[in-house]
């Protein structure tokens, strides 16, 4: 190891299999959502097959997610989503010049991993957004979907269901396209693969 | 850095996960619409019409209605030199108002019956009466060539309900041509659509009464036989019995080759694909109008066809796919930078 490699124990085991979890699920909603969406006769998914997998794979989230939800209530780990609001705006601009500029004058992370803030302010955002907003939407949507009945028959004319639909499927499509982002993310660390590998050992390797 | 802890978002997102659950009661229990609702709603609220005579041939037509307008008729009894009120047979009891908004609303009852019923009582070879069926009148005629007539009697003939009950199952048996009016063709209410055209099927299907005037079976109970059909209250209300039970033909707007139980359609992909089946049915007309007349957006929100799954824009798919490809792109030049520092 080389010794000016600094490694935080920053992933405790549950936030570890939590985060395995969300990601294999995030995967499989994507693969059937998008054979459901683009279904004919010739996917390689069936339809109905799709469609088995795509409910209890969302059944699975809804608890995968309300462990997240009360884990971050409760535990110190919930602290790492609190969003600052004196300066948040500059940090933000100082994160993006840095993935922008910095990153490739070889400068210093403006917000380097630490215990406290595992987060830079840009993850920061992102995630709140993701998981205290589309996910949660996304949910609520795919229940909605999954009991039809349940939904509002008409909003302002439109086919509840129908508007139901088209937002489950608008966060959908947001969720992959910030995972794509996110994955890619991952990359920027002390080694394209040593990001990976924290979600394995729970350490943050930095220097 | 250290950022201040002041309140967990996700305290924030379960008080606004409270009042959306409250929101969400107080209009689930306001919202009493369902298209079976409407139609009801719509039924009752329809105005009686008042003034009939403005019809043709109301004039002609109020000597029938005298009688078989309500459930009882009144006559005078030459020999008693009484007024005798007698209640008339539900089946030959025909509302006014009905009659005046369906499309044979202009025609003189006699027009089709023998003007021998003129006379009361009526005789009682009347009742042997050939009845006429949609083809009679409307077969052979250029001024309803778009309607495929023929064609409708060729699907007619080769379904399962002229194959099994030859010619005790007449047009009549959906279609009364005292009630009937086309609403199809419009599209301005597809639930609307949806529910007349399941009353018709359940007119029988869901009336052992009926069902049991061509059979002696027991009547299949529906429900049950349906069972295997996920979130059947859903499929019951937003598409048509023949969607599955009937062959489409392209050139006829109404499917009318009704085909036995084991050729209906069972497999999902069928409506739930791009080639879905209900473009070429349900949706047939809905689809080219409402894209046509409010743009690919709001034809695409206002229709009532994105819960069967499908790619339905090509322009949502496009700007889904601009999307991708950009964010795909930007990650591509900025992992080539960082492999070339």
């Amino acid at each position: 190891m080389n010794h000016q490699t600094e490694r935080l124990y920053l992933y405790p085991v549950w936030i570890r299999i939590w985060h395995m979890t969300n990601a294999l699920l995030c995967l499989i909603l994507i693969i059937t959502g998008l054979s459901i969406q683009f279904s004919n006769p010739s996917t390689v998914v069936k339809f109905n097959a799709a469609v088995t997998v795509h409910n209890l794979a969302g059944i699975i989230l809804t608890i995968s997610y309300a462990l997240f939800f009360f884990g971050n209530l409760f535990t110190s780990n919930g602290l790492h989503y609190v969003i600052p609001v004196k300066g948040f705006i500059m940090h933000l601009k100082k994160q993006f010049y840095y993935y922008t500029v910095g990153l490739f004058k070889k400068e210093n992370a403006p917000f380097p991993v630490d215990e406290e803030s595992k987060f830079n302010p840009l993850q920061q955002l992102t995630y709140v957004v993701l998981m205290y907003g589309f996910v949660p939407f996304v949910i609520i949507s795919g229940w909605g979907l999954l009991y039809p009945e349940m939904t509002v028959y008409s909003v302002f004319g439109i086919s509840g269901l129908d508007l139901t639909d088209l937002l489950h499927i608008g966060t959908g499509f947001a969720i992959s396209i910030i995972m794509c982002v996110h994955v890619y993310f991952c990359t920027i660390g002390k080694n394209p693969i040593s990001n990976f590998k924290s979600m394995i050992n729970g350490y943050h390797e930095s220097h | 850095m250290i950022y201040k802890a002041n309140i967990r978002p996700a305290w924030v997102v379960l008080v606004l996960l409270m009042l959306s659950l409250l929101a969400f009661t107080m209009i689930k229990t306001s919202d009493t619409s369902s298209p079976v609702n409407e139609k009801m709603e719509s039924e009752q609220e329809k105005p009686a019409i008042t003034d009939f005579s403005k019809f043709k041939n109301a004039g002609e037509n109020e000597k029938c209605f005298k009688c078989h307008g309500q459930s009882k008729y009144s006559f005078e009894n030459p020999e008693s030199e009484k007024t005798i009120t007698k209640r008339m047979y539900s089946e030959l009891v025909m509302n006014r108002d009905v009659f005046y908004l369906s499309n044979h609303r202009e025609f003189k009852c006699t027009d089709c019956h023998s003007e021998d019923y003129e006379t009361f009582p009526h005789a009682g070879n009347l009742r042997m009466e050939a009845i006429a069926t949609c083809i009679d009148c409307h077969g052979g005629d250029e001024k309803y060539a778009k309607f495929e007539f023929e064609k409708i009697d060729t699907a007619f003939l080769a379904s399962v309900h002229s194959e099994k009950h030859n010619e005790d199952f007449t047009c009549w048996m959906c279609h009364d041509a005292h009630t009937y009016k086309i609403n199809a063709r419009s599209n301005e209410n597809l639930k609307q659509t949806i529910t007349y055209d399941n009353l018709i099927c359940l007119n029988c299907h869901g009336d052992l009464k009926n069902y049991q005037l061509l059979t002696d079976k027991a009547k299949p109970n529906i429900l049950n036989k349906h069972d295997w059909l996920p979130n059947q209250a859903s499929h019951f209300t937003n598409v048509r019995c023949i969607e599955c039970h009937a062959k489409n033909e392209d050139t006829l707007v109404v499917a009318h080759h009704v085909v036995s139980k084991k050729d209906a359609v069972r497999k999902c992909e069928s409506c739930h694909s791009k080639n879905s089946i209900l473009y070429a049915s349900l949706y047939k007309y809905q689809v080219s109008e409402k894209i046509e007349k409010e743009g690919i957006i709001k034809g695409l929100l206002m229709g009532e066809s994105t819960s069967i799954g499908p790619d339905k824009s090509n322009t949502l798919n496009i700007i889904s796919l601009v999307i991708f490809a950009l964010t795909m792109l930007v990650i591509i030049i900025h992992a080539a930078f960082r492999i070339k520092k």
